[in-house]
Order: structure tokens, then sequence, then C-alpha cells
């Protein structure tokens, strides 16, 4: 089912007029939420031009909140990169043929999807605190890679073997047949194209990681992300709901831009397989590859 | 294709990593004491709050603000240091004793309670200020006077594994409801819109607050134990203590310390000490 | 060795149970606010759909925290929306506590909602036609033939959304909420001499948490796919 109209007919002009009374309905009842919100933020100042001055001022953007988003991007990043090998490794590890292999990628991979991130980064963070002598500046940007780094390589590593099990049969068979060894089959036949697929996944996921990123200023971790150091702002300023509704946009904003760019790439691929020949008659065209993203699935929570 | 992509990761990883270990740590690795090394190296690294209004608080402007800062910049020219000199950085409450044991800051002035516990891992000059725990209500609030007036299911706000609140629910309101925020600030937007009666912790923090909000907050002012903030450093550094003792001495004696007081919190709804504490021998 | 769990500040079971109790009525609530919101994101209605996508859109790249935040300090302490009677001994806590959830409805919802979407998407087009042509109205047709089918195929990634949740119900620490990742930062506060043990204890309660609901879960989505 492609298209989501096949769920209703046509609408005549009964169904016309009662969708259009339904519409008004619905938007006298947003109407109402959204006054209820604006009036209760109202009533209690929050809309006081004094709270809100400070994010036209360039000295709040300069000292607070763009430092802070830049350490959030440079956590994700920092992550997502070293995320990504440790997701292969462990994706590789387990299809390997070898149970010795195989097993403890299983194990570790089960069991960081298993555990809070929030947990593993406050572990990180006492462990890097009593075990090392880390500087404190770098220590809580430690614990949160750490933390992201475990689940979502983790995570990733499923991306990985489910994009290396996409693939056509053919090509393991054709790539051994010519006499390759498993190493080479695997490095130069089957993960290129694999990593192609996979693509819109992984910057999915790195979506996932810029939201978990907002944990790593919280409880003891202390990592000075976009979310800390707006409670600097706070203290300036005593506007606790206005800074947190400027956070959330920055955040929303984002992460679309990082979601789009993953539709794009997504049908920009797709695009790409779908050969560009017409295929022969009474053939079916060869079904788009999709290795479903962490967003489709749900994973990306 | 893939290999290359494999070498690009690790060497963006491991430069990337590299380099932010390489940014941080001003700290110093010298045995010197705190005297010595502030007199040849013109420099100190002083830990401050950044999120404390009164106290020690980060200004859009990029400059320091409050009366910790005030001691420690007065501490750091009596060891020979000026402003420009001074790097300072952020002392989350959690982490003061790492900071100081890891020789990352040469001293902390962050409301910095002396305490037994604390003095095995680190060294404390001052008292610079005694604080008390008090507690901040509505200034249209009568009906809490003290700790002993927490009756009649009031509900009370303080910070996460913070230690003020659980004294006051053990001590002496039983049945006192407490919500724990992560800061301050969020205390404060709960007490201004009515979802506590009151916010607990030392009455100089709350007079910080008190005073960007004058006429909607008070600070109690019945306080009930005594916080004596020193200023930490190295343990076992009894020249860089009698150093930071002196100083103290001399900004208490110059009139500095009543004037820095008088500027950063004169003007909140909260009776100043006058006279500064001994200094502990 | 386990010494420190005689303390009795150190209330395992409870922040466990807490844990447990956020996971199942979060669960609930964001199963029924998904499906409504899958319904408006496919119904007739424009302005439904584009309220749907928007809603998803939103709250879907919002950061958790930010939404546990919000709903403490936004609903509840400035417009007021309290959750508990005022005047009971434990208010503040249970206030916390249903924040907590609503925040996790919220969030939970929109990927409930695009699980769905997806498995609407599967159902066979002759399906929804072979109800239309019997006179079924759009909801007739959403709630007797589609969504049921639906439902069934997309178990598998529901329960993935499940053990999300599970696993999120830990950012109610932010809130102060006592759960398990609340008390454990306490205790590797306090107990920092035991800090493997304390990690290792959580993680394994969560992973005997959290494995057995994939495997259950796995073996159901298993038993009601439909097979095609």
């Amino acid at each position: 089912m492609s298209t989501s109209s096949v769920l209703y007919d046509a609408p005549g002009p009964k169904a016309k007029a009662r969708n259009v009374l339904y519409s008004i309905l619905f938007v006298i009842a947003l109407l109402a939420v959204a006054y209820f919100v604006y009036a209760g933020f109202d009533k209690k100042g929050q809309w006081a031009p004094a709270l809100w001055k400070p994010f036209i001022e360039g000295s709040t953007w300069t000292q607070f909140l763009l430092p802070g988003l830049l350490k959030t991007i440079e956590a994700a990043a920092l992550a997502i990169v070293i995320a990504l090998p440790v997701g292969a490794l462990l994706g590789i590890g387990r299809l390997s043929e070898h149970r010795w292999i195989r097993v403890p990628a299983s194990t570790i991979v089960e069991f960081f999807r298993a555990i809070p991130v929030l947990m593993l980064m406050v572990f990180a963070a006492e462990l890097y605190a009593y075990y090392t002598d880390i500087s404190s500046d770098t220590r809580p940007l430690f614990a949160a890679v750490t933390g992201l780094v475990l689940y979502n390589g983790s995570v990733l590593a499923e991306v990985f073997r489910s994009g290396i099990l996409a693939l056509p049969k053919g090509q393991n068979e054709a790539a051994s047949a010519l006499g390759l060894r498993k190493t080479q089959v695997m490095t130069s036949i089957l993960l290129p194209q694999a990593v192609t697929l996979m693509l819109p996944a992984i910057v999915s996921q790195l979506v996932v990681v810029l939201k978990d990123t907002a944990l790593a200023g919280q409880l003891t971790i202390g990592y000075t992300e976009l979310i800390r150091t707006s409670g600097t702002i706070t203290a300036n300023f005593s506007n606790t709901i206005p800074t947190l509704i400027v956070v959330a946009i920055l955040y929303i904003v984002l992460n679309l831009i990082l979601t789009s760019f993953a539709s794009w790439l997504e049908a920009r691929l797709s695009r790409r397989r779908k050969s560009p020949k017409e295929t022969p008659r009474g053939a079916q065209a060869p079904e788009p590859v999709h290795i479903a993203t962490d967003l489709d699935v749900g994973r990306a929570v | 294709m893939w290999s290359r992509i494999l070498r690009a990761g690790a060497a963006v990883a491991a430069l990337s990593l590299a380099l932010t270990a390489c940014g941080g740590g001003g700290g110093s690795s010298s045995s010197a004491n705190l005297a010595d090394k502030a007199k040849n190296d013109k420099k100190l690294t002083i830990g401050i709050k950044f999120d404390q209004p009164g106290l020690g608080l980060k200004q859009p402007n990029g400059t320091y603000a409050g009366f910790d800062v005030d001691v420690a910049k007065y501490i750091a020219k009596q060891l020979g240091v000026d402003e420009s000199g001074i790097t300072w950085k952020e002392a989350q409450s959690a982490q003061r004793e790492d900071l100081i044991k890891k020789g990352e800051v040469d001293f902390i002035v962050a409301t910095y309670s002396i305490t037994d516990k604390r003095k095995n891992e680190v060294s404390f000059g001052g008292p610079y200020f005694i604080a008390h725990q008090d507690l901040l209500v509505r200034s249209d609030d009568t009906s809490i006077t003290g700790p002993e007036s927490l009756t009649g299911n009031k509900k009370l706000c303080s910070v996460k594994g913070s230690t003020p609140a659980q004294n006051v629910k053990d001590k002496y309101a039983k049945e006192v409801q407490l919500l724990e925020r992560a800061t301050y600030s969020q205390c404060i937007t709960s007490l201004l819109n009515g979802e506590v009666d009151a916010v607990t912790t030392d009455d100089i923090i709350l007079a910080g607050y008190a005073l960007q909000q004058p006429d909607k907050l008070k600070v109690v002012g019945k306080g009930f134990s005594d916080e004596n903030y020193g200023v930490g450093l190295k343990k076992d550094d009894t020249q860089g203590r009698t150093a930071i003792n002196d100083a103290i001495q001399k900004m208490e004696q110059d009139g500095t310390w009543a004037a820095s007081l008088k500027t950063n919190l004169g003007q909140a709804k909260y009776s100043l000490p006058t006279t500064p504490p001994a200094i502990a021998p | 060795m386990f010494d420190f769990l005689n303390n009795p500040d150190y209330d395992l079971v409870g922040a466990f149970w807490t844990t447990i109790q956020l996971t199942f009525w979060s669960a609930i609530g964001s199963l029924i606010w998904g499906t409504l919101l899958a319904g408006m994101r496919v119904s007739p209605v424009p302005l439904m759909r584009a309220f749907g996508t928007t809603y998803v859109n939103i709250f879907r790249n919002t950061p958790l925290t930010v939404v546990i935040l919000f709903t403490s300090l936004g609903l509840s302490s400035t417009l007021g929306i309290q959750l508990a009677s005022s005047s009971s001994p434990t208010s503040l806590a249970d206030n916390s506590f249903r924040l907590a959830i609503l925040g996790f409805i919220v969030y939970t919802s929109t990927f409930v909602c695009e699980s769905l979407r997806a498995g609407i998407n599967t159902v066979p087009v002759g399906q929804a036609e072979a109800a239309r042509a019997l006179g079924l109205s759009f909801t007739q047709v959403l709630r007797l033939i589609v969504l049921p089918q639906a439902f069934r195929s997309v178990i598998a990634p529901l329960a993935n959304v499940l053990i999300a949740l599970l696993k999120n119900t830990t950012v109610a620490a932010v809130i102060g909420v006592g759960e398990a990742a609340l008390l454990m930062s306490t205790m590797i506060e306090n107990e920092s001499d035991s800090l493997f043990l304390v990690f290792a204890l959580f993680a394994v309660i969560f992973a005997a948490l959290v494995l057995p609901l994939g495997l259950l879960l796995g073996w159901v989505a298993k038993k009601v796919e439909v097979k095609r």
C-alpha cells in the first residue's frame, strides 16, 4: 500500500463538508491548547521582553549558546567517527565463521544495547575520574563519547550486519569463485557495497547520537554541552522557560537538517541503484534494496 | 575503498582525541608551593563557580563576577599575579577535590565548605566567610519563619545530591516534601510559581538569587548551621596556605572584604555579616 | 563484597520497580497516542495530516532530556499543571513521576506512530480496496481491516520501541524521579570503591530486564506475523 489514499474514497460533496467540519473542530481544539499554553505563560510573565532580550544579543550566543552547541556537535561527531569502525568490526565479527569471534562479538553487541546510555556515561565519568589522569577539561567529553560509542557501536554493528546480509548472495559467491580470500571478499566486495546501502541509516543514527549528547550534561557527568551551558544563561537572567524553548529549537533545527539529509541521501542512492536502462519486458524491475534504518524500525528512540 | 574509509576514520578519531587531550589541562605539575609558583610564573589557575549569581557567575560579556571571584582576585594579587594572569576554571561541586589533587587548579574559591572529610584530601585556607543554611521564600510568604515552621505539608526544593535538604528533613520537619532539581535556578522557577514553598541551601547562595528578583524573593534569615567557606588548595602546602591566609586577613582588614560583599550581595533582602570570620589556626 | 546493599538508603528493588512502572504506563500511553497520531497521518482531513506530521517531526527531533525538563519546568512549574493532589504527603514525588510518564508518552508516541505507519504500508492495497467496496468508512477501514493487520506486522519494531523506552526511563532522573539511574548515580558517588560492582549490578539487572523482553516479543512477533 504505497499511498494512504486507498484508505478512503475520493471525497464527495457530503464527505467534503464533513472534512471541513472536522478541520474546523480540530483547529478550534488546537487553538484552545495553544491559547492555554500562551495564556499560562503570559500569566507568569514568561513572554516579558526582558527574559527574551538576551537571545537577540550577540554576547549570549558567543558566550553560551554557540560554545555549548559546538561541544554538543563535537561529542556527537567524535562518537560517530569512533563508533563506525567499532560497529563495523563488531558487525563483521558477528558474521564470522569462527565461534570464538562470533560469540564475544554477539555478547558485546547484545549487552551494550541493553544498557541505558545515561548509565554508561555516569559509569565512564566516575571511572575516568578515579582511575585515569585525564584532565578534568576533557574527562566529561571522554565519558560522554565512551557511553555513546559503546551503545551506538553496538547499534551500528547490527546495521552493518544487516547491510552485508542484504547484499545479493551472488556477490559473495562470484568473489569466492574468483579465488579471493574471505577477508578480501569482505573488504573489497561486500563492505564497499554495504556501506553505500547503509549511509542513510548511519546518518539517521547521527540524529540519535546528537540527541543523546543531551544526557552528558546531567547528573554527575558534567559535560558542558548545550543544555548545561544554557544553565548559565538562566543563572544570569532567570529565564528558565525562554532558554529551554530556544535550546529546544536549536536541537530541532539541527536534527531536522540531519533527518532531511538522510532522506535525501536515501532517495538519491535508491535512484542510482535502479537500473538506468529499461528493464526487459515482462521482467520485474529489481526491487531497490532498503536497509531498515533505526528510524524505520523504531530503535532510534 | 573500505580500508580507506577505515583508515581515515581511525586517523580522524585518534587525531581529534589527541587534540582535545592536549587542548585542556593548564594545570601545573611543579611541586613548588603555591606562593613560589605564583611569584615565578605570574600565572594562576583558579577554580570558581560559573553559575552562582553573587558568588561566581560567568557573564555574557565573558567576565566573571561575584564575591568568590573578588576573593580569588585579591588573593592572586597578594601572591603577585595580575588579573590578566588568572585562568578561570569551572569547579563543579563534585569535582573540587579532584581538581586540586590532580593539580589542575592552583586553588579553589567556590562556596567550598571546610569539612573534616574534605580535609583528608585537600588543605583549606580561611575561612573567609561563614554561611548558614537558610530558606529562600516568596516575599509575600509570612508563614515560613525558620526551619521549625516547615509544618503542614510544606514543600522544599534543593539540588540533587546536596545535603542541605536532607538536613532540614532529618532535623526539623519529618513531613516536609523534597523536590530535587539539577540546579538552583530550576528550584527558583518552582518557588516563584508556587510549586514549592521554599528553597534551601547556604544563605549567601540564596541571597544571590534573591538579589536577581528582590521584589519577589527573600531570605528568611534564620540560619541553622555553620558552613565555613575556605579556599581549597593542595594538601600539605603549608606555605601556600599561610600566604592565602595572609591575603584573606589583609582583605578583611583593608575593607575590601566588606566592600566586595556589599557590591555583590548588598542589595539582597538579607543582612550581611559585617565582621569577617577569624582565620582557622 | 556487596556490603553497600545493606544500606537502607539504597532501595534497589524500589528503584527498579519505579523503572518498570514508568515503562508500563508510558508504553500504554504511547501506544494509544501513537496509534491516534498514525490515524491522523493517514486521515482524509488534510489538517490532521499536517498536524500529525508536524508533531512527529518536532518531538522526534527533540532530545528526550529537553522534553522531560519541559514537562517539569514548563507544564508543572509554570503552567501549574499538577498531576497529583497538592495536599497529598507525597505530591511532589507523585507529580514528578506522572510528569515523566507524560514526557515519555509525548516522545515515544512519535516512534510508535512511525512504526505503525510503516506497518500500514505493508498491508496489501486490495485489503483496503475491498473494505471500501463493502462501504466501510475511513475509520472502519482503519479500525477493522488495516490496523489489525498492520499491528501484527510491526510487533518487532514496536518491541524495539518498548525496549528503547525501558532504557529511556532513566532520563526521568533529571527531574529527580527515584528510578534506577538516579540510584546508581548516588551509589557510585558514595561508594566509589565499589564502582565496578555497582555498575555491574545495575547493568546486569537492566540486561536481565531487556534481553528476555526482546526474546519474548521476538517470539510473539514470529507467532502473529501475517504470512504472505
